[in-house]
């Protein structure tokens, strides 16, 4: 009984070597024509960072021919499709900066509370429900938040300050930060749980609350973890569309007040790529130097993010 | 101890504890801000939209008269460009999450790809519509078509499925490699018969998360090129004679239901913006259902799976 098994396995493994050798340079071909096409896919991410920086690039070079970069940087008026343009691209940061702004002081406070509150305490059942609640506030479509900030939220403010135009960078910024909640509560709460438990140990140990604990240990030590989550929002703010196309409405304006209507740089895209401009029209290439500038601005913030949330994770 | 020290302790403590309970309060509060406008959205699209919720609605087009318009076009579009999408972004994100994390060795070039992918997820989506307008639409010469907006927002879910694909893989544990190579098996078959299958239940969950974003994306579309209004279907992408698939479809022109409600929430006349709710309440509802299923089949994962 035992010699006949050992017989087969014997045999076995002769027949499978034996198979192995012949399959070999077959096999060993396969397994490298699979590796290279999985290493073509992955770098197929680097292939759509160049494609976006050459495509950007490539339009925005004449369109800068047409506009010196210093008018661009400087004229206080963009008006583009007129009989007279102006390529002053001040005016859309104005009114990218004011809703980010207002978005901000929604979407920081409220979302750093949440976060401390579901970190620190919360108890797990509560910790279980928040989170999916938030991933689905995520989730809505920016066109619905638009909508609302529109149609529910202007009527509504304009309630309290009668005189405020339909359309207007308020309303616009404050569905922006709820928007961004979601972002600035789940990246501050990654921080904040990968602060090690023997420093909140130690604090309680020492008599401290939990309060006291949240806000003088585990805050400080999550901080450049909080700073990174707070930099992403930004980077989300300015990049924001369809909110501030539909409630800030479409019109440059070199203003700081919230209370009027303004274009944001992502709304001026929309606006143009709406209408039927010609390929090649200096309107047409207006938009990728407005997308350039646009993506330089979130890059800058987006490296400090990245770069502020690789220290954190070094320091334990 | 003396009685006044004890009793000025305790009121010390009290007084720390009371900021426990300010700040639960403060914390309870801020969730509840994010439930109700989760709610408050939710209720407000339902009490607006749900009278104009009908199967005219869905089998109507575009029309100059907001009773008699529908988004037929629109879910019609929709349906065709995440085939698309999901068609590009599935086996491409899968294969690079798959390289990333069992082939790819540690140099230089895979810190770029990485990098990489993190920086393309904070890429503002209207940017990657200019891609779309730039490559796809005048350079690869696909025109303002139904291909152009799908691959547009392939790109665009490209990370979420590539971060999601390396998360479901990173969570099976080494020894099922270690066994699989003990048997012989080659690095392929290794990852073909146990890391692709082991992970695929959290690879569907990206891609589902994926998925309901680019339902949900309106701006790159609209810089790529939406149609204003479109009056008929595009043509079938099945056919009687051989071989039995066309795709015709994927030159013509499109529109989504984004797009569609962001056309009837601009119109000044209140009628459409009744419309425009309708088909945000068909909008939300479906990517709630499958962002709800998506944590839904995580949450099921992490439950059963004991390694």
């Amino acid at each position: 009984m035992s010699g006949s098994s050992v017989m087969q396995g014997a045999s076995l493994s002769e027949v499978s070597s034996a198979m192995a050798v012949n399959r070999r340079p077959w096999g060993k071909f396969k397994e490298w024509v699979i590796e290279t096409l999985l290493l073509l896919a992955a770098l197929s991410s680097v292939a759509i960072t160049l494609a976006i920086m050459f495509i950007l690039v490539k339009e925005s070079w004449t369109f800068f021919q047409h506009v010196p970069i210093w008018d661009f940087l400087t004229d206080t008026e963009w008006t583009p499709l007129f009989d007279n343009p102006r390529y002053g691209i001040m005016p859309l940061i104005s009114g990218t900066l004011v809703s980010s702004a207002v978005a901000l002081c929604i979407a920081i406070p409220v979302g750093t509370a949440i976060a401390m509150y579901i970190s620190e305490f919360a108890p797990f059942k509560m910790r279980e429900a928040a989170k999916p609640i938030l991933e689905l506030l995520a989730a809505i479509p920016t066109v619905v938040y638009g909508y609302f900030a529109f149609l529910v939220v202007t009527p509504l403010l304009q309630k309290f300050f009668p005189e405020l135009p339909g359309f207007n960078l308020l309303s616009a910024g404050l569905v922006m930060g709820i928007m961004i909640i979601p972002y600035v509560s789940s990246l501050s709460e990654d921080a904040m749980r990968a602060v090690p438990m023997h420093l909140r140990e130690g604090s309680y140990a020492m008599g401290a609350t939990r309060f006291q604990t949240a806000w003088k240990v585990v805050t400080p030590a999550a901080f450049s973890g909080l700073a990174a989550s707070y930099i992403l929002a930004i980077s989300r703010a300015v990049g924001e569309t369809m909110v501030v196309a539909l409630a800030a409405g479409m019109q440059p304006n070199l203003t700081w007040n919230p209370l009027e209507p303004a274009a944001t740089m992502t709304a001026y895209i929309v606006q143009v790529s709406q209408g039927d401009l010609p390929h090649g029209s200096i309107g047409y290439q207006s938009i990728f130097a407005v997308g350039l500038t646009l993506l330089l601005i979130t890059l800058a913030f987006n490296i400090l993010g990245y770069w502020l949330r690789k220290r954190y994770r070094e320091v334990y | 101890m003396e009685p006044t020290a004890v009793a000025e302790i305790r009121r010390l403590i009290a007084k720390a504890k009371r900021w426990d309970l300010v700040f639960s309060l403060i914390g309870l509060l801020a969730l509840s801000l994010a439930v109700m406008v989760l709610v408050g959205l939710f209720v407000n699209l339902l009490s607006q939209g749900a009278p104009r919720i009908s199967w005219e609605f869905f089998s109507n087009f575009s029309s100059r008269r907001a009773g008699s318009a529908g988004i037929a076009a629109a879910w019609v579009g929709t349906l065709l460009v995440m085939l698309v999408t999901a068609l590009t972004a599935v086996p491409l994100g899968v294969s690079a999450g798959v390289y990333l994390e069992e082939y790819a060795p540690k140099n230089w070039l895979t810190g770029l790809i990485e990098i990489n992918i993190s920086n393309l997820a904070g890429v503002p989506s209207v940017v990657y519509g200019l891609l779309g307008l730039g490559l796809f639409v005048y350079l690869l010469g696909l025109g303002q078509s139904i291909a152009a907006a799908g691959l547009t927002l392939a790109l665009l879910i490209l990370p979420i499925v590539i971060v999601a694909t390396r998360e479901a893989i990173r969570t099976i544990p080494r020894v099922i490699r270690e066994g699989a190579y003990a048997l012989g098996a080659t690095k392929w078959q290794m990852v073909s018969h146990h890391i692709i299958p082991y992970s695929s239940a959290g690879i569907l969950t990206g891609v589902i998360i994926g998925l309901a974003r680019a339902i949900g994306e309106t701006a790159p579309l609209i810089t790529v090129g939406a149609a204003v209004a479109i009056f008929s279907y595009p043509s079938s992408p099945v056919k009687s004679e051989f071989p039995f698939l066309s795709f015709d479809w994927l030159h013509e022109s499109f529109t989504v239901m984004p797009i569609q409600m962001f056309q009837w929430t601009s119109r000044p006349d209140p009628a459409f913006q009744v419309n425009a709710a309708a088909a945000g309440l068909v909008l939300i509802v479906l990517t709630l259902l499958m962002n709800g299923f998506a944590i839904w089949l995580r949450y099921r994962l992490r439950k059963n799976i004991k390694w």
